[in-house]
């Protein structure tokens, strides 16, 4: 028996499929949407790299799954649920889970990476590399504790797109109403906004990250009795740190936008309007608002693999998602020492690395169709 | 354009008090000094005199805006906002939570941080510039687009693969280098060259790409035209005309980030063990030492201004039409 369990960031999850379909059946009609999406899928590259990102994203929807165990218990006991919480992948890939090894064990390999004192048949005591326990099963071999690294590089999916998507939800409102407001009304609402992101932009990044981890993990700390499992609490910590990621990386877009709306207000559509009386309220959402969307796209798709990135960079910093969790920069981290052992062990950061890869090099290529389809003025620049 | 200058610096103090509200609202409201003590104490000995102790002992003891017990003026100044937070003005830091001075600190670490940072910058500026100059020498040639593709592919691949794999390679396969350390003097070049290295193929891609954008759109326009229409050849019209004009942008990258390499970059110091203050930054986060990440935000705020100010002065080098009144 199983009970689903909706942690925060499967919630948001869910909020952000929710919007994106809306959005698709909203604009499922309007030819000016689909035209630039449909440009971008005729070409060869940005089929193929939709495909890998679509591959990336159902494996990360299905880690988002959530669910606990229904313990055994006597019949007309109160029904008790395991503290550990699964996901619909740790059920698929439920082999490589529980096949757990000793140590490392390079891929494919049959026997443990370092020697050890093994019984032989004779009964005899000698230095010999120990048999596995599942021999040749291990696709990319294991870690320290034995664990399937391709286990591990799968799940590590999740986090990468979690702090990807996420932050840019996080960051879009902020960038948005700022942005365009700045833009639009000038004046002192434009000092003011100026002045608070030249304030946030000119703290040096990671410091600014740091120390607002730094805050949050202390409260998590004080406030320990308000999770019920760890992987709640890694979640509360990995969605902190995407909000903090986008309150403090909201000020580009917005700064893109500012820019953009001081043009547009001249412009002569948003002129008549404002001769014939539209409310400014109105003007934003319906002239100014649609005009600045390719730009939102387009910094929303580019912004996505810098941050993949850098959750690898904040892991190693200490102010990244919590130690506990799977992710590419706890596993590079837990990885990176053990290049200088003799045999070099290397199958951990490859995997990383080349997972990582291949979604930020796919995410790349990617934004660069979708900024020359939505954007013709940029064609060929880059 | 002195003028000028000084109201651009002027315009940094509300930034820089801004700033400091922020950073002392983060540390000392959300966080309040007794979970700073709590930290420091860890679990086992935390009881409430513990806690005073700890706070006594390292100025935290103080009210956060008003001083109620205090006479005259010192109701307002005898507080933690003006101890803590106010006096980074005056570029005093105070001393860390282990009893360090941080401005000593400060002035040590700098020349280090300074050694790898200002090649990188220097040697990664000539050396981006002229890759992208190269692509758009040979532009819609099979150079120019396989270029461009290792630009992606580079910016694609983890900066934290850059720094462990040169490690591997250059200091324990090849033994160029010593892997990590840093040693003032004449032999400091032994552990100079690997960070640098490692930095530059880090930021090949993104800039390079970048300036390349930045010739291209140059390139398009009517003046080029008319400079190839004269007669000049390509490399001269590629030099002269399209660098000289694509200035304003590359400088505005450029120029602000310049006093900051003062602070050194986080993660190679911390890799390559450069006692810098890129290092002493990571080690005060993972210490949890509030005081060190207060010290260097501030310090960073404030040479992020200075280098918008270098930035706009800048501009009017590269562009006589550019006066700042």
């Amino acid at each position: 028996m199983i009970k689903p369990v909706l942690l925060w960031s499967d919630a948001l999850i869910l909020l952000l499929l929710l919007t994106v379909a809306a959005l698709v059946w909203l604009a499922r009609k309007n030819d000016t949407f689909r035209a630039p999406w449909r440009q971008v899928m005729a070409s060869r590259m940005g089929f193929v790299t939709a495909s890998i990102l679509a591959v990336y994203a159902g494996i990360g929807l299905l880690d988002s799954m959530h669910y606990v165990e229904r313990l055994p218990s006597a019949p007309g006991q109160q029904a008790q649920y395991s503290g550990e919480v699964f996901s619909a992948l740790d059920a698929l890939l439920k082999p490589l889970r529980v096949n757990v090894e000793k140590t490392y064990s390079s891929p494919l390999a049959t026997h443990l990476y370092a020697k050890e004192t093994v019984q032989g048949p004779d009964g005899v005591e000698r230095r010999d590399y120990p048999p596995l326990k599942y021999p040749g099963t291990h696709l990319l071999g294991t870690d320290k504790v034995g664990q399937d690294v391709l286990y591990l590089s799968l799940k590590s999916i999740r986090t990468g797109l979690l702090i990807g998507t996420l932050t840019t939800l996080i960051m879009l409102p902020f960038a948005l109403s700022l942005g365009i407001a700045a833009g639009y009304f000038g004046g002192r609402i434009d000092d003011a906004i100026q002045y608070l992101y030249t304030t946030l932009n000119s703290i040096p990044g990671v410091l600014l990250i740091a120390a607002a981890v730094l805050v949050v993990q202390v409260q998590i700390e004080a406030h320990a009795e308000m999770f019920n499992t760890a992987a709640a609490r890694s979640d509360v910590r990995l969605l902190a740190l995407c909000a903090i990621l986008g309150v403090t990386g909201w000020t580009g877009l917005a700064r893109l936008l500012r820019a953009e709306a001081l043009k547009l207000r001249e412009l002569e559509f948003v002129q008549a309007a404002r001769a014939f009386g539209v409310t400014d309220a109105r003007i934003l959402l319906r002239h100014l608002l649609p005009n600045v969307m390719h730009l939102v796209l387009i910094s929303v798709v580019i912004d996505f693999s810098g941050l993949v990135l850098a959750e690898a960079v904040l892991s190693y910093v200490g102010v990244g998602v919590d130690p506990g969790m799977i992710s590419f920069g706890n596993m590079i981290n837990g990885a990176r020492l053990e290049l200088a052992r003799e045999p070099v062990v290397w199958w951990q950061l490859a995997a990383a690395f080349v997972f990582m890869f291949v979604l930020v090099l796919a995410a790349n290529l990617f934004a660069d169709q979708v900024r020359d389809a939505l954007d013709p003025k940029s064609r060929g620049r880059a | 354009m002195l003028n000028y200058i000084l109201r651009r610096l002027l315009y940094a103090i509300p930034i820089l008090l801004g700033v400091n509200l922020l950073t002392f609202a983060l540390f000392f409201m959300v966080n309040t000094p007794d979970d700073m003590a709590r930290i420091h104490l860890g679990a086992k000995h935390v009881t409430p005199e513990a806690i005073t102790r700890w706070k006594v002992e390292h100025g935290y003891d103080k009210p956060l805006f008003l001083n109620a017990a205090a006479a005259g003026l010192d109701k307002a100044t005898d507080t933690l906002f003006v101890e803590k937070s106010l006096k980074l003005f005056v570029l005093d830091f105070g001393a860390s939570d282990d009893g360090r001075d941080i401005a000593r600190e400060i002035g040590q670490r700098m020349w280090p941080s300074l050694a790898i940072a200002l090649p990188t910058f220097l040697v990664g500026l000539l050396a981006y510039l002229s890759f992208a100059l190269l692509l758009v020498f040979f532009r819609g040639t099979a150079l120019d687009t396989g270029g461009v593709i290792l630009c992606v592919a580079l910016m694609s691949i983890s900066g934290l693969f850059y720094v462990i794999g040169g490690q591997y390679l250059m200091g324990k396969l090849w033994h160029w280098f010593p892997i990590s350390g840093y040693q003032p003097g004449l032999d400091a070049w032994k552990f100079m060259v690997m960070p640098v290295l490692v930095s530059l193929i880090g930021g090949i891609g993104d800039s390079s790409r970048f300036y390349r954008a930045l010739f291209i759109e140059e390139i398009g326009k009517d003046y080029v035209r008319t400079a190839r229409a004269k007669g000049l050849s390509d490399l001269r019209v590629l030099f002269r005309h399209v660098l000289g004009n694509a200035m304003i942008p590359i400088l505005t990258g450029v120029v602000v980030v310049i006093p900051r390499l003062f602070m050194g970059s986080l993660i190679i110091e911390s890799f390559f063990g450069i006692p810098g203050l890129g290092s002493y930054t990571i080690d005060a986060i993972q210490a949890q030492d509030f005081a060190i990440v207060r010290s260097m935000v501030f310090l960073g705020s404030l040479l992020y201004i200075v280098g918008l100010v270098l930035t706009d002065i800048s501009y009017t080098w590269a562009d006589p039409r550019v006066r700042l009144e």
